[in-house]
């Protein structure tokens, strides 16, 4: 069987999926942090196969700097959860519940 | 004429001034100042006047005249709001009627607020009123025009709410100001409408209609002028080109909602809600905003857009039934009401709704009521801003509301007493004082143009008109007083006494006005008494005043001693006064209850509650709304995803 | 790929605003955090400079950087708007941050972080800058919402915007991808070719839109992707609620215009109908939860949100009169809300208030404090959409473009909407002038409040009666 770009496509949506369903039922904020970046190097997988199908090298840039932003995203998101475990004492998702109506 | 733009730039300045560094110096000086800047408005009013009159002469229709204008926002080619003052017989009439009677209420509460803490702020706030009021009537254009309107309702909310400290009136301005805001919706829809339609119309017959307006305008025309949008050939375009909505043709529809804003700002059933509670306010703000200028802002804009109302026909006929509609149910509920503010109040409603009537049934080509109309505004501000000042007079005097509290202040309060007098007698329409005349041709423009309902419900009203405000002056002037405070009460100073009188002299001449001439609309001078008509209006009057004085002078004790004293007359008198009982049963307990108590009833409840509906369902959605917010972000993101598959479906819809 | 000096020059702005954050991170490093007000003054400076530059750059219309950046009057209009947004922030939070007991420099370049990654996104010309200005924007962000680190709330507030964000931008980024796939490029100019040649939409191009749609419904916060902006506004310190409810959110809507008012126009007719349900929901949702509130705070932000929904009413209608109309709507509202939310803040810091932003701390205010008064009645008639002010001329605009492109519910709707609001806005003008003060009404009165009131409530009447250059600026963008 010849592997082509629907392959990549379908499995970087399946990949995106998870990393959604991750979000959604994890407590875990680290996990639901892990499902982020999933959702974001599905992305990924979907630009480089672009890229690669259609060569255009585009697309691999743009994962260059999708990387870069995710770092950042995840360096502030951790700096954020140890602020959040000094105060609770937990990782919990649910213990983000003071703000509400 | 070019000084014309004075009229309300001279309260505008004197706001600013009296605002910003009078008041913080000297709260006494801020009132005279303030008072003083609307006195020398008035005289440029009437020398404006004299001026356009003189020039153009009288008995024939005078032309619009915009002598200053500025550009003030552009929107496109053809649309742009400019800030200016027109100049016509109608504009003129309200410019004098607002300047004069502003003018002697500023003077009135110079004595009536004295030694109240926010002394200052009223005349500021009243300064404003009047600009605002001014900067309405003299509109070039439909934009300013709603602007101003704007900026009144902003001014009578802040003199409402005036006495903060009271919840009632805070709330009471709050509705006010709700309630004609809600009006203004359907003002603003209409405004766009007609908006969209004049520019589409304006290449084709814009360069015609520039052509006619050359010279009487100092900008060239635009879109949403006045003289744009009342022009024929505008409402002939538009009804040619613009399709139906639900059977109305888009002017009508854009008439009848701009109407809907008039109804807001005049108080016409079922929007008239929040006018009785505006009473809250100090009484000269009532007597100003509340019953002679604001109120009649509505009347005066189906006044201005009257040759589009007449061009697209129905909505005339809507004035005419709203405005039917809430001068005999005003009226109704006039007769049981104990507050003379609230009597004045429901009085101030029926007689705007003689004014709507008046322009409802008016036509293009017999525009007798829309003469009416204006004649019966411009007497109708002297006389119920009169009789607001004079009941003020009474309240300063008695410190009380109620009708019951008083009694017997015709002694006390002489001054008081025959300015009232006079102003109940021109409301009641009794010859030769200036309500009978400006009622007669109401009375007279509904027959000619056959509408025998309409002048039937009319002349019940002149008399129930005559009969509610004889009641008020029965008991608040005659018998014994019924209170302590009563017994005490004392005239007013001066400095409130010369502008009641100002104004009862007005109220009773100012009938003898030609009005006809001045608008130029009475087709050749049919000013004068039609008998025909007079006789059973004036009849319907005196009915309504002698039934009045029947039910209300004297007490018990007074029939007491006279039959004692006549002795065989006794039992004629017994009899009389058995008679009056069962008529007082009849009245009281019949009628009262259950005509004139369950539509009173009707209007606390049902129409109130219509509003209170819409706010009642605003908050349960928002009850509602509560478990959605819950703060759990896999709650939100959950939401999150529905919206997602939920745009992707429509999109998916929407495609196939 | 070469550049020349009128692309060095077209970016002057933002590159002043990079000096500006790291001189500003030197200077704070220097003072070794004892002292943040050199850094205050470093970025104020910082943000006066780039605005000038920005202004200086008003009529130059064209394309830079190889086809990146746009340089129209968008551009120009809102880094201009941005660097307004920003000063007025830097000035107005040193007291603020005092009240609150944060003493952090970094406060003020991530500000500086925070508006270059808006300037960015409103100029960019392609799908990749602007996700890379939208980052920018959101991490520093996500830090300055959580800054008060003491503060339970503040700490939540960053974790939800900052998982919530991410989850957005993974969403946004999932559709640029999807929008490459289809097109072949991610520059707007290419996809309204592309589309204007074949205007027929296949199942990778709906996905690729309803995803693009979530990313930035997420950001200027539409019903159903609405909730985490009040929380996140009410957690966040009061001036960073105040900078976020304004400028990024107008950020969010000029490249909303972009893409979808412009890049995608071609195939406007497939989302027109969707759009106009999420604004009709949009103002419901934020009119009638804020009608229930009992903290100013968080009224804001719902009232925020139902002008979000007269916003989308602009993007609707859709022509070229529509978007000049809700440019012109997204300044007023930037002024209006960032003047509200300053004189919220300083009620706030009333003696004898607990600082849970009650509505009481409003009562008896207006006369005890005239400037305050006057300004948040100026704030809250524009916010309801009186004239003459900004916010009337806004809704006016953008109601009669609506009701031009016949889209007569919406404008009904906006205006229904608008009664609503009157109701909850007027109640901070009655308890300011018509409630009876209750206790101590001092309030520490430092220069840059004034400054900020005067400032935005001159300004909100200066653009409300004279509206012309604004209009005329707004009118110039790019087609």
């Amino acid at each position: 069987m010849q592997i082509e770009l629907a392959h990549y496509l379908l499995l970087s949506a399946v990949l995106f999926g998870i990393g959604v369903m991750g979000v959604l039922t994890r407590k875990n904020l680290i996990v639901i942090m892990m499902s982020i970046e999933l959702m974001l190097n599905a992305v990924n997988l979907t630009f480089i196969a672009l890229a690669r199908y259609s060569a255009n090298i585009e697309g691999q840039v743009i994962v260059f700097f999708v990387l870069c932003i995710a770092a950042a995203e995840i360096a502030v998101g951790l700096a954020i959860l140890i602020a959040i475990w000094r105060h609770r004492g937990m990782m919990s998702i649910d213990s983000l519940k003071q703000l509400k109506w | 004429m070019r000084n014309a733009w004075l009229v309300p730039g001279i309260p505008f300045f004197s706001f600013l001034i009296v605002g910003l560094f009078i008041r913080p110096l000297s709260e006494k000086a801020a009132g005279w100042v303030a008072t003083a800047a609307l006195f020398v408005s008035a005289f440029f009013a009437y020398s404006i006047a004299w001026d356009y009159f003189s020039h153009f002469g009288i008995g024939h229709e005078g032309p619009a005249l915009v002598p200053w204008a500025f550009e003030w926002l552009r929107y496109q080619d053809h649309l742009t709001a400019t800030i200016g003052t027109l100049i016509d017989p109608i504009s003129i009439l309200l410019m004098v009627v607002v300047t004069t009677v502003s003018a002697l209420v500023h003077l009135y509460s110079i004595g009536y607020m004295a030694g109240d803490d926010g002394y200052g702020r009223y005349f500021t706030f009243l300064n404003l009123f009047s600009f605002s009021m001014l900067g309405l009537v003299v509109a070039p254009n439909i934009v300013q025009m709603f602007v101003c309107w704007e900026l009144v309702g902003v001014s009578s909310f802040l003199l409402i709410g005036y006495y903060y400290r009271k919840p009632s009136a805070v709330a009471a301005g709050k509705k006010a100001f709700i309630v004609t805001r809600f009006a203004d919706l359907g003002f603003l829809i209409g405004i766009l409408i007609l908006g969209y339609f004049g520019i589409e119309a304006f290449p084709h017959i814009g360069a015609k209609i520039q052509q006619e307006m050359a010279g009487l305008s100092s900008i060239p025309i635009q879109a949403i002028d006045f003289a744009f949008i009342n022009h024929p050939a505008t409402a002939h375009y538009i009804l040619t080109t613009a399709g139906t909505v639900l059977g109305l043709s888009t002017l009508a529809v854009a008439c009848i909602l701009i109407f809907m804003g008039c109804a807001g700002k005049s108080a016409m059933f079922p929007l008239h809600i929040w006018l009785p509670d505006a009473m809250e306010g100090p009484t000269p703000v009532s007597a100003l905003i509340h019953a002679a200028t604001m109120v009649v802002a509505g009347v005066y804009l189906v006044a201005r857009l009257f040759p589009s109302f007449a061009a697209a026909g129905t909505p005339l006929d809507v004035v005419a039934f709203i405005g039917t509609f809430t001068c005999a149910f005003a009226a109704i509920i006039a007769c049981t009401q104990d507050d003379i503010k609230r009597v004045l109040a429901f009085s101030t409603l029926s007689q705007l709704g003689y004014m709507m009537l008046a322009l409802g049934v008016a036509t293009a080509v017999s525009p007798l009521g829309h003469t009416a109309s204006m004649f019966h505004l411009f007497t109708h501000a002297f006389f119920k801003a009169l009789l607001f000042l004079a009941a003020g007079a009474l309240i300063h005097g008695v410190h009380s509301n109620e009708i019951w509290d008083m009694g017997g202040l015709r002694k006390k309060l002489p001054v008081t007493h025959l300015t009232f007098l006079a102003a109940t007698l021109a409301i009641a329409g009794v010859p030769p004082l200036s309500g009978f005349f400006s009622k007669d041709e109401i009375l007279r423009a509904a027959v000619e143009n056959h509408h025998p309902i309409v002048f039937g419900v009319a002349l019940f009203v002149a008399g129930l008109t005559a009969f509610y405000m004889f009641r008020i002056y029965f008991i608040s002037f005659w018998g014994d007083a019924r209170s302590e405070k009563a017994e005490h009460a004392h005239e007013a100073p001066a400095v409130m006494l010369i502008p009641l009188i100002a104004l009862a002299l007005l109220a009773i001449f100012a009938g003898f006005v030609p009005m006809g001439e001045y608008l130029g609309t009475s087709h050749g001078g049919h000013h004068g008494i039609h008998w025909n008509i007079a006789i059973p209006a004036t009849l319907a009057g005196l009915i309504g005043i002698a039934l009045s004085a029947f039910m209300y002078t004297g007490t018990r004790e007074r029939y007491v001693a006279v039959a004692r004293a006549l002795g065989g007359m006794y039992t004629v008198v017994k009899n009389k006064f058995y008679v009056d009982e069962v008529y007082l049963f009849v009245t009281k307990n019949i009628i009262f209850h259950y005509i004139a108590r369950p539509i009173a009833w009707f209007d606390r409840h049902i129409v109130d509650g219509a509003i209170n509906l819409y706010a009642w369902l605003t908050g349960a959605l928002g009850r509602g709304l509560k478990p959605l917010q819950t703060g759990q972000v896999q709650t939100y993101s959950a939401w999150w995803i529905s919206g997602a598959v939920f745009f992707i479906i429509l999109l998916w819809m929407k495609l196939s | 790929m070469s550049y020349s000096l009128t692309d060095i020059f077209g970016v002057l702005p933002e590159l002043i605003l990079v000096v500006t954050a790291i001189t500003a991170i030197l200077v704070d490093v220097a003072s070794k955090g004892k002292d943040s007000s050199a850094t205050m003054l470093v970025t104020a400076v910082g943000f006066i400079v780039s605005g000038i530059a920005a202004i200086s750059g008003v009529g130059t219309i064209g394309v830079l950087m190889n086809g990146a950046v746009f340089q129209d009057g968008f551009t120009t209009a809102f880094r201009a708007i941005f660097c307004l947004i920003g000063f007025l922030t830097a000035i107005f939070s040193p007291a603020y941050l005092h009240f609150r007991n944060i003493r952090l420099g970094e406060y003020y370049p991530l500000l500086t972080m925070s508006v270059l990654g808006m300037m960015v996104m409103v100029g960019a010309a392609n799908l990749l800058l602007f996700f890379i200005g939208l980052e920018t924007m959101s991490i520093s962000l996500y830090i300055l919402v959580s800054l008060n680190r003491t503060n339970s709330k503040s700490i939540e507030a960053g974790m939800k915007y900052l998982v919530m964000g991410a989850f957005s931008s993974a969403f946004m980024l999932y559709g640029i991808a999807l929008m490459f796939a289809v097109v072949g490029s991610i520059n707007y100019n290419d996809i309204t070719n592309y589309f204007l040649a074949d205007p027929t939409l296949g199942p990778l191009t709906i996905a690729a839109v309803a995803l693009l749609l979530t990313g930035f419904s997420f950001k200027i916060a539409v019903v159903p992707f609405q909730f985490w902006s009040v929380d996140v506004y009410e957690g966040a310190p009061a001036t960073v609620t105040a900078f976020m409810s304004t400028g990024p959110k107008a950020a969010a809507f000029v490249v909303f215009i972009r893409v979808f008012g412009i890049a995608l126009h071609p195939v406007a007719s497939h989302w027109t109908l969707l759009l106009s349900w999420i604004a009709i929901l949009t103002m419901v949702f934020g009119n009638v939860a804020a009608l229930r509130q009992t903290n100013i705070k968080r009224m804001l932000a719902y009232s925020s949100i139902a002008h979000a929904g007269y916003l989308l009413v602009g993007i609707v209608a859709g022509n070229h009169a529509a978007f000049a109309a809700t440019g012109y709507y997204l300044a007023a509202y930037a002024l209006m809300n960032l003047g509200a939310f300053a004189a919220v803040i300083i009620v706030n810091q009333r003696h004898g208030t607990d600082g849970s932003y009650r509505f009481d701390a409003l009562k008896g205010l207006g006369f005890a404090h005239p400037l305050l008064g006057i300004s948040l009645t100026i704030f809250m008639l524009s916010l309801i959409g009186l004239p003459p002010t900004a916010g009337f001329l806004g809704k006016l605009y953008v109601f009669s473009a609506a009701i031009e492109t016949g889209h007569i519910v919406l404008a009904v709707a906006g205006l229904l909407n608008s009664i609503i609001a009157t109701y909850y806005y007027l109640r901070v003008i009655v308890l300011m002038y018509m409630a009876k003060p209750e206790g101590d009404t001092t309030i520490p009165r430092p220069l840059p409040y004034a400054i900020t009131l005067i400032v935005l409530s001159v300004l909100i009447l200066l653009i409300g009666v004279f509206p012309e250059p604004v209009i005329s600026l707004m009118i110039a963008v790019a087609p």
